[in-house]
């Protein structure tokens, strides 16, 4: 990226007259909107759309995507968002005119490709998860979080436990856990982190109680730690009559090697745009399938595909057990095509490799860097690991008013070419860097990527004015967000 | 090094209580705004509201942070500072000079349960 | 496995020996060290083997084309207008898709400027003073309306929706409603729309904290919503209109009927039907409603250097700073699609807009002018203004599940069935929508 910068708005293109549009003869002119009664048309014309030729659309969009940083750019180690790279063969599949040109107001008997390959990635799903069934309609990894919470207050509602209303949640979540919950209705109720960053079961024990609706865990959790108590708090759990449910943001470096159903998880949801390669397209649209053990089946949202064995046709169903419906049709179905090219491409031999590669690039990153960067928890990490800022020696501190901090390194960070990890995340350290490599990068990426950090680290100490004005090299400098909220403008 | 004042009853959560008669002006410390960095929104109730000892009455808000205001005393918002709708950085420039809301007090005996000025120094010092 | 078969992954056997020795362990095996042996799998996960991307590309082909795309007479939320070859072109361009949400502003400053225009766009269109930078989609945006109804109204929590209100809209909003609380009352229809009387009563009760109704609504008719807004506000409701986005080009805003908040979906704007998703929730306020928005809001402001530039902002409503004081979950907006409705806007300007909404009015009149003549259907609603949606009966004695069944073999999809109304199809036409396929229609229709 280079400091030219692309940056007038579509708006200031716009010139009278112009049009980037072609139809085709309106069949009977006749009829016109005009006809409807005045009152219900709309009274002052838009004055904010723009009007341009395609040329300046395309070129603007085009020079536009030059300011953008993504995986095809560089590498993105943003921690906890599972950055891998985003296959071609997917995108051009979901494109297919047999997907795209399909309404969902089709029949079952129109639309049988479709249903099929929901129900093969559904169950692809249930196998690499160790649970018994998916649902594929939910629109986002915290969509997901709330359709499971669902599914967990649905289960308790029909055995008539009503009293279960709160859910138990360790202080290292990620936000979505709370505030998923406090959106289905439940109380949080949080868990401390031991020393080494995880579940205190002796903080856990005397939280257990009849109301508690279930608890939520990620494992590796937000550290990348794995949770070896595990069987124990979901023993304990299962034992006061509440659910497991596994956040699946951090399910990549499991894959294939420990599943979340065999963990004792009872309800989890996946993110397909991290787990599964699709891409994360700025912010959407993503996918959050949500998948259950035996015997939850039934809650799982309208409307459910299932496979009759009888006449040997998929079908929609509307099922009166079920939580109710959390999308209008079969969610984000564009990115479960998507998700079913990579899972076919990967298979039985590549979805565990993944996850072990992601291991292994993890902890590579980690042991180069730990003599620089302050390592709170030491040991094997998984998928992704935190610093706690810069080490003493390299300008970092916690006291001193004057020390390098996260914010500084990740800024510097961009001007070498380099996407930011994730900062001050999670919230049980002051510094936090979370990074996450993930499997699809080269040792040669890891290797300059490194070297970049001692680099920093080494800048840190002796220009630290460097680091404190970073970025200079990016598209736009360091922004001014105070300015952002207090003369709010939210269009042109 | 955070300003605090004598005469003020304070929280643990951060905010003071300052008495006058049978009103008390609740705000947030000096402490807790320069833990915030810049205000740039304060969540205030409405007048008539009740508020309770130890529960939530709004909230403060800079760029990256948002923190929940604890009352520290119970009873009638007869006022709020309505300057802070505008100016929320007004909580920066001077915490205890623009209190939040102006509380009538329905019972004086809470403010037992607060910190002195001496007791709060030790305790957001540590 | 021979690792250099992977494609995505580009270790050689001597990159991962070097790397496991920095590490100090033996194996790829040995990073699971501390996992317990009994949670481990033990053996090869049970589906197939992976595929070469010949094999991929006829696998997922042949299911593409076990799908049968019919010529749409539908619409019941989902519009088949047409795509310009701009939009997926320069949409699909990966400096934009393979980008995460733009937490970085420095390098991300290509997303945040096509959200900040596609706000700037849907602020217009609805007529409202600003728009966040999206949502799924129309259900759960109008679900996200009904929570920021009851979060505005502090000590209210009952919601009215209208009966008018598609229905699966209306059953997201019900799911959103039960678990989170909110007491969610539907106001009936009366010759299909929405009972003024009877959401008079309602309002009059003094509890209400919001009100939702659609338009068009899910009959296809144009409702009136003249006093609507002021009632509501005398009873301190808020008032939420969800409108399929594209007709705004045309139909009374939701900003100028009065209302508080807009909802509902974008897909009108140039999104493929794609068997119902991806598609794009809007969502747009007045200003006093700015902070429980929920999801991403982008904003202008300046650089260290006094540059124009634009940043996430209004962050501490969000879920990864509040946690569950958070305004709502949302942790995305819907990215791309976005990029697609700012595009398609761009191209289609305030014109193409207003043709694409004249010509697919002239469809629907048509077809609907056809279908009535032929005495085989009558208005199930006579003389209620529509757009380019309408409900009929079909007096056939073969019923509306053959007549459907006897134009899909003939390559067309005949509208939805109307729910709750015996015998009635909810039919739509847009642009795309020939006179020879308008005829043919009828014509099969009608036989």
């Amino acid at each position: 990226m280079n400091r030219t910068v692309y940056s007038p708005l579509i708006f200031e293109l716009s010139k009278a007259g112009r049009k980037g549009y072609s139809l085709p003869q309106n069949p009977c002119p006749d009829y016109q909107t005009s006809q409807l009664p005045t009152e219900l048309l709309r009274q002052n014309a838009p004055t904010r759309l723009p009007e341009a030729d395609e040329l300046t659309v395309a070129r603007h969009y085009t020079n536009m995507s030059g300011n953008n940083f993504g995986v095809d750019t560089g590498f993105y180690p943003l921690g906890s968002c599972t950055m891998k790279y985003n296959p071609k063969i997917n995108e051009e599949m979901a494109a297919l005119p047999g997907f795209t040109g399909i309404h969902p107001a089709q029949d079952a008997p129109y639309m049988q490709g479709a249903l099929k390959l929901y129900d093969e990635v559904q169950r692809t799903l249930a196998e690499v998860a160790g649970l018994s069934r998916f649902t594929l309609n939910p629109f986002a990894g915290a969509h997901g979080e709330l359709t499971g919470l669902m599914v967990i207050r649905t289960y308790h509602e029909k055995r008539g436990d009503l009293q279960r209303t709160k859910i138990i949640v360790p202080d290292s979540a990620h936000g979505t856990n709370p505030a998923s919950a406090a959106v289905c209705g439940l109380q949080i109720v949080q868990v401390k982190s031991t020393a080494d960053g995880t579940v205190d079961v002796e903080d856990l024990k005397p939280l257990l109680g009849p109301d508690i609706a279930g608890m939520m865990m990620t494992n590796p959790n937000t550290l990348g730690i794995f949770e070896r108590q595990i069987p124990e708090i979901a023993r304990l759990v299962h034992e006061c009559g509440g659910l497991m449910y596994y956040d699946g943001a951090n399910l990549n470096p499991m894959l294939g090697v420990c599943r979340p159903g065999d963990m004792g998880f009872d309800v989890m949801h996946i993110n397909l745009h991290k787990t599964f390669s699709t891409p994360h397209g700025g912010g959407g649209p993503g996918s959050g399938p949500v998948g259950v053990r035996a015997g939850l089946e039934d809650y799982l949202p309208n409307p459910q595909v299932h496979f009759n064995a009888e006449t040997q046709r998929y079908e929609l169903r509307c099922n009166g057990e079920a939580l109710g419906h959390v999308s209008a049709f079969l969610g984000n179905f564009g990115i479960i095509v998507r998700a079913y090219a990579y899972l076919l491409t990967l298979g039985k031999e590549g979805i565990p490799m993944a996850g072990k590669l992601s291991v292994l690039n993890a902890n590579y990153i980690k042991e180069c860097l730990k003599d620089y960067y302050c390592l709170p928890i030491d040991g094997l990490c998984k998928h992704e690991f935190v610093f706690d800022g810069l080490l003493p020696q390299y300008g970092g501190s916690h006291t001193d008013a004057s020390h390098i901090t996260t914010l500084e390194v990740a800024k510097r960070l961009l001007d070498y070419g380099f996407h930011a990890p994730t900062i001050y995340f999670p919230l049980l350290f002051h510094e936090s860097m979370m990074i996450e490599p993930t499997e699809t990068e080269s040792k040669e990426t890891l290797d300059a990527f490194i070297d970049v950090m001692k680099k920093i680290a080494k800048e840190a100490l002796h220009h630290p004015e460097m680091l404190r004005q970073a970025p200079h090299s990016t598209p736009v400098r360091r922004l001014d967000d105070v300015k952002a909220v207090k003369d709010a403008k939210f269009s042109f | 090094m955070a300003n605090v004042i004598e005469g003020l009853y304070y929280s643990e959560s951060h905010e003071y209580v300052k008495v006058d008669g049978e009103f008390g002006y609740v705000g947030i410390t000096d402490f807790a705004q320069e833990q915030l960095g810049n205000v740039v929104y304060v969540d205030m109730p409405e007048e008539g509201d009740e508020v309770e000892a130890g529960s939530e009455f709004g909230a403060v808000e800079s760029v990256k942070a948002a923190s929940d205001l604890i009352s520290p005393v119970s009873g009638e918002v007869v006022e709020i500072n309505t300057a802070l709708e505008d100016e929320p950085e007004l909580v920066n420039k001077d915490a205890f000079a623009n209190w939040i809301i102006k509380v009538k007090l329905s019972d004086a005996s809470e403010l037992d349960n607060l910190m002195s000025a001496a007791d709060y120094r030790a305790f957001s010092s540590k | 496995m021979q690792l250099e078969t992977m494609k995505y992954f580009p270790h050689t056997p001597e990159d991962i020996s070097q790397m496991l020795e920095v590490i100090g362990v033996k194996s790829l095996d040995d990073l699971y060290a501390e996992v317990p042996e009994e949670l481990k799998l033990h053996r090869e996960l049970n589906i197939p083997a992976g595929k070469s991307e010949i094999e991929v590309r006829r696998i997922i082909g042949e299911l593409a084309a076990q799908n049968k795309p019919l010529v749409p007479f539908a619409g019941a939320g989902a519009y088949d207008h047409y795509t310009p070859s701009v939009v997926p072109y320069i949409a699909s361009r990966s400096e934009f898709s393979t980008s995460y949400t733009p937490y970085q502003a420095e390098i991300s400053q290509g997303t945040l400027q096509y959200i900040f225009e596609y706000q700037t766009m849907m602020a217009d269109l609805t007529g409202m003073d600003l728009s966040n930078a999206s949502m799924y989609d129309g259900s759960t945006a109008t679900a996200e309306a009904m929570m920021m109804c009851v979060a505005a109204a502090k000590k209210r929590n009952r919601v009215l929706i209208s009966a008018t209100v598609n229905p699966a809209v209306r059953a997201v909003v019900r799911t959103y409603a039960k678990f989170h609380g909110v007491d969610l009352v539907e106001v009936p229809a009366a010759g299909g729309t929405t009972d003024r009387s009877e959401m008079s009563r309602l309002l009059a009760e003094d509890n209400v904290a919001g009100v939702i109704v659609a338009q068009p609504n899910y009959y296809g008719i144009v409702e009136d919503f003249s006093g609507l807004a002021d009632e509501c506000h005398a009873h301190k409701a808020l008032l939420a209109i969800n409108s399929v986005a594209s007709r705004l080009a045309v139909l009374r805003t939701p900003g100028e009927w009065g209302a508080d908040i807009a909802c509902g979906d974008a897909q009108s704007l140039g999104l493929p039907l794609s068997c119902g998703g991806p598609y794009i929730g809007y969502l747009c306020v007045k200003n006093a409603l700015v902070r429980k928005m929920p999801g991403r809001l982008v904003g202008q402001t300046v650089d260290a250097d006094g540059k124009r530039a634009f940043v996430l902002t209004m962050q501490a409503r969000e879920q990864h700073i509040r946690r569950e004081k958070a305004t709502s979950n949302i942790c995305t907006a819907q990215g791309i699609m976005c990029l697609y409705v700012a595009i398609y806007l761009s191209l289609m300007g305030p014109q193409g807009l207003r043709e694409v909404n004249e010509h697919s009015y002239a469809a629907a009149h048509l077809l609907h002018k056809l279908l009535l003549e032929s005495g085989r259907f009558e208005e199930a609603f006579a003389g209620a203004p529509f757009f380019n949606e309408f409900t009929l009966r079909y007096k056939g004695a073969e019923g509306v599940d053959a007549l459907r069944e006897r134009l899909a073999q003939a390559g067309f999809l005949a509208g939805v069935k109307a729910e709750g109304l015996d015998g009635c199809l909810i039919l739509a036409a847009t642009e795309q929508r020939t006179e020879q396929e308008i005829v043919e229609f009828a014509k099969i229709a009608c036989s």
